[in-house]
């Protein structure tokens, strides 16, 4: 069932790419087949698990929710992108502080979805933690060490 | 341990941070379908929409002819290509399990054709627009009806749903009956429950037709079992097959046995000569991946007025499913080992039926068989009790197997190694505020509010299943390389066994390198099922590095022209006893050990590898507390207070062991509360995605107290036992005790897990009717 591929014009991790792909390709699968980026994960095929979250235009995102087309002109995030280099973004570091993965398949969107709620509660709570972790889950950890992690993560200096 | 002096900074017992973790937060991992090979081609399979079918016909035109397909496979093209479990019984019945159905459907999501395409998009398309029609058969779900006189099968083909029957039987049971003054009778299930690990099974098969190679990853829980499988399904040597376990995103005991769709890639793979991947959909791994429990029990205790314990009746029924993996018929035997519990009892007859029926197959799921034993005993104790009017507490500490009787043969014929549930208990106990949660209880089933206290404790094999392999090497210029049969996705095993390696070996831990998950880079192994890595992957680790130790010695003696009995361990290396200044470290041994500087009639090279089978498995206990409340307009309850006490003998990393406790807890809440896999008497699936399975969230998890204490194991070199399935063992049934404590003023006996809302609702308004 082949369409005309469409023109999709993305920034992803600071880099811009010019492309075209088929209408129907889910910017999950763009991000891992197209770019070659796989740290982004696929976990279900009713967007309930979140591990394929990504930042579009600043805000967490479940991309296999989301068409690569609809992603033109925007500004996306990968699990790549977060860390400074070889310093690892402040809810990374904490995820390893505490604890917070174990076989590491949920822990990119994990990452993703706490770094976006930090960005946009610095104060978050357990409960607000929680709360922002409906839509991610997680058959490792039982999620302790994780909202603490992501605790720790909020109680850095920025 | 070869470790004379003691060592302040022992890294054993360290809460390490994991040296795994970098590359899984940055997006580095690299499971199955990150594996990018060139001219790849993709599987996508068109699967019964029936629970129990004769296939009329296939029709595959339009699929061949999509652009992109490459072939298009049926039953008749995969031909005897099957699945094979082994016999555990002479009696054992079988059905064929062909890697794409032969004639007629067992289940819903039985393999019918598969398309092989250039991308998975195509495939996927091409899959859909097969057409299969159906002349529809009749359908059998559960496990009892299935066993009843005249019941529908599941294999017409069998003529008999029935699997096999096994039977343990100590002392006079009968008479024990007899002479006692009450009996307790339970019938109880255990929810059928899904795995989901959150990587769903994939498989990759690269074939190299020239050198008559395949290579394969897999997301499997071990590699080398997988290898022995995928040789003698596909009929090729075991020697010519390579099999790679990348990081794996969980398994907790589904991703232990080959599957149809592994067996079918590698054989389309090497009919094209080209690498083929296949990665399952989460519906697909609903519909296909070995699912857990689905287990009754009927079940009598005989008692003395006074609370003995004197003699224990069980009859397990198990849903097998519609085949058989090579692990399906495991979980069940579980009984046969552990239906005693904590408890002296030795009159003991277990019998273990089990049955095919037209659903998911099922097979080992964390816990795999050990969370029904604990479910059936405790809620029994806790029956009994009330029963006689006794405290539950006492009853079991009336029974309880004492520390001074280990160890213990049980009325089941296994001996446990070492134990101490009273300690286990107490201490439970005390972190819980066990007295006054009860009063709180009291105080407010006064105002007739529905509170509940529950008590679980438990016993827990692990470690069982065979050997396991370790391997330390030192090379050339001193580096160390640990090779272990412990396949790990998720238990750290990078970190611990480094840390276990490095503690031995005297030398930092960041000189040690552990290789798992590849059947050419490691001698041999077992696996990660069981909550076995510790004890057996941690156990031939310690006995591999022991020998190192003593030839690494005999190399240091040579060189300081010491005796060895005179030479020890030192940091980094080795020293003559009393002379401190004489030295020699691990790279100069090394260095020697290679070039001719091993004593005379001693082989060279720094490489010593274990096989270890310690022929026991290692008796891990534990208490559980838990505190609930059940609202009683809407039957919603909540977990106030859980406390998990559990022994595990020495802890090797106490952040991993406890992140290994609330893992297994999350599980066993999910039990408890709300996972259940269900299908309707038609026998479709329910709950076949993420919308209707219920899987435990952040705001699932209720406030926890966990606590520990330490009863060696003194059958293992390192004195460990497992513990990856201590919270889903413990945990559920002393929430279901506490549940039942709460509904116990309405009169209610016993109600099975999941404890949904609806169902309490419906259980309160019964009794409050009548
Ligand atoms: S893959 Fe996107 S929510 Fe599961
Ligand atoms: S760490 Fe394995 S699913 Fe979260």
């Amino acid at each position: 069932m082949e369409h005309p591929a469409r023109p999709v014009n993305v920034t992803v991790n600071g880099t811009s790419h010019a492309t075209e792909v088929e209408p129907r390709l889910l910017l999950v699968h763009f991000l891992r087949e197209n770019l070659g980026l796989t740290g982004t994960h696929v976990g279900c095929d009713t967007s309930q698990c979140g591990a394929c979250t990504v930042h579009l235009n600043g805000a967490a995102v479940k991309s296999c929710t989301v068409l690569a087309v609809q992603a033109d002109g925007a500004e996306i995030t990968t699990i790549e992108g977060l860390a400074d280099g070889a310093t690892l973004h402040p809810v990374q570091a904490a995820f390893q502080e505490e604890h917070g993965l174990q076989c590491g398949f949920c822990t990119p969107g994990m990452v993703m979805t706490a770094a976006y709620l930090l960005e946009t509660r610095p104060d978050a709570d357990d409960e607000a933690i929680k709360h922002a972790l409906e839509g991610n889950l997680c058959r490792c950890t039982g999620y302790v060490n994780i909202v603490k992690a992501i605790r720790t993560a909020a109680q850095q200096p920025r | 341990m070869s470790t004379e002096q003691s060592n302040p900074n022992r890294l054993i017992g360290a809460s390490i941070r994991r040296v795994e973790d970098p590359p899984l937060l940055t997006g580095q991992g690299c499971y199955v379908d990150d594996v990018k090979l060139p001219g790849i081609l993709h599987v996508a399979i068109h699967r019964s929409t029936h629970p129990h079918a004769r296939i009329v016909s296939i029709d595959t035109a339009e699929a061949a002819a999509m652009p992109g397909v490459v072939c298009v496979l049926t039953g008749d093209d995969t031909g005897d290509l099957a699945l094979r479990a082994p016999m555990l019984t002479p009696e054992m019945n079988m059905p064929e399990h062909p890697v794409l159905a032969r004639g007629t459907v067992h289940a819903v999501g039985a393999p019918i054709a598969a398309v092989v395409a250039e991308s998975r998009a195509l495939a996927e398309d091409a899959a859909a627009a097969i057409g299969v029609t159906y002349d529809s058969l009749p359908v059998v779900t559960d496990a009892e009806a299935a066993l009843e006189d005249g019941a529908t099968l599941a294999h017409e083909e069998l003529g008999t749903n029935h699997c096999y029957t096994m039977k343990r039987e100590n002392g006079d049971v009968d008479k024990a009956f007899a002479e006692a003054d009450h009996v307790c009778r339970l019938h109880m299930k255990s929810p059928r429950l899904v795995a989901m690990s959150m990587e769903a099974r994939g498989v990759l098969a690269y074939p190299d037709p020239i050198r008559k190679e395949l290579t394969v990853w897999m997301s499997t829980q071990g590699p080398h079992r997988s290898r022995a499988d995928l040789a003698n399904s596909l009929g090729f040597p075991e020697n010519r097959i390579h099999v790679i376990a990348p990081d794996v995103g969980g398994g907790f005991g589904s991703k232990g046995c080959v599957y149809r769709e592994d067996v079918l890639v590698c054989h389309v793979a090497q009919k094209l000569g080209r690498p083929v991947k296949w990665m399952a959909t989460r519906s697909e791994d609903f519909l296909t991946t070995c699912q857990g429990r689905d287990q009754a029990m009927t079940s009598e205790l005989a008692l003395s007025k006074d609370g003995k314990m004197l003699g224990l009746k069980v009859r397990v029924v198990a849903n097998l499913g519609a085949y058989l993996h090579s692990a399906t018929a495991g979980p069940p035997q579980r009984m046969l080992v552990m239906a005693p519990g904590c408890y002296q009892i030795q009159d003991v007859r277990v019998e273990i039926v089990s049955a095919f029926t037209n659903t998911v197959p099922t097979g080992p799921y964390r816990g795999a068989g050990r969370p029904e034993a604990v479910l059936n005993i405790e809620r029994l104790a806790d029956k009994a009790a009330r029963d006689l009017g006794m405290d539950p507490l006492e009853l079991r500490r009336k029974n309880y197997i004492q520390p001074e009787q280990f160890p213990y043969r049980t009325g089941v014929g296994v001996e446990y190694d070492s134990g101490d549930y009273e300690k286990s208990l107490d201490e439970a106990l005390r972190l819980s505020d066990y007295d006054q949660l009860i009063r709180m209880r009291d105080e407010a089933r006064e105002r007739g509010e529905l509170v509940g206290v529950g008590v679980s404790t438990f016993v827990e094999p692990s470690g069982g299943a065979g050997f396991e392999s370790g391997a330390v090497r030192v090379d050339r210029t001193g580096a160390i390389t640990v090779l272990t049969g412990s396949s790990s996705h998720g238990q750290g095993h990078e970190t611990v066994w480094a840390q276990v390696a490095a503690d031995l070996l005297k030398v930092p831990m960041e000189d040690v390198v552990v290789r798992h998950g590849d059947t050419i880079a490691i001698q041999q192994g077992t696996g990660t099922f069981g909550s076995r890595s510790a004890v057996m992957g941690g156990g031939a680790l310690a006995t591999a590095a022991e020998r190192l130790v003593t030839k690494a010695k005999a190399v240091a003696a040579n060189l300081m022209e010491a005796s060895a009995d005179d030479v020890v361990q030192v940091e980094g290396g080795f020293a003559v006893t009393g002379v401190p200044e004489r030295t020699v470290t691990w790279r100069q041994v090394a260095g020697a050990a290679h070039a001719k500087g091993t004593p005379a009639g001693m082989d060279p090279g720094l490489h010593e590898t274990a096989f270890f089978d310690p022929n026991r498995e290692a008796w891990g206990f534990g208490a559980h507390v838990a505190l609930v409340r059940i609202d009683a307009d809407t039957g919603e309850l909540t977990i106030e207070k859980l406390v998990l006490v559990d022994d595990i003998g020495v802890v090797l990393n106490p952040m991993v062991v406890e992140a290994q406790v609330h893992g297994g807890l999350a599980q066993g809440l999910g039990e408890a509360l709300c996972e259940e896999m269900v299908f309707d008497e038609d026998g479709q699936p329910r709950t076949g995605t993420l919308m209707d399975y219920a899987v435990p969230r952040a705001s699932t998890m209720p406030p926890l107290i966990i606590g520990e204490t330490e009863t060696p194991n003194p059958f293992n070199p390192l004195g460990v036992k497992g513990v990856g399935e201590a919270g889903t063992n413990g945990a559920p049934p002393a929430v279901a005790n506490a549940v039942m404590d709460a509904l116990s003023p309405l009169g209610i006996d016993h109600i099975d897990m999941p404890y949904t809302a609806p169902k309490l609702w419906r259980a309160i308004r019964e009794a409050r009717k009548g």
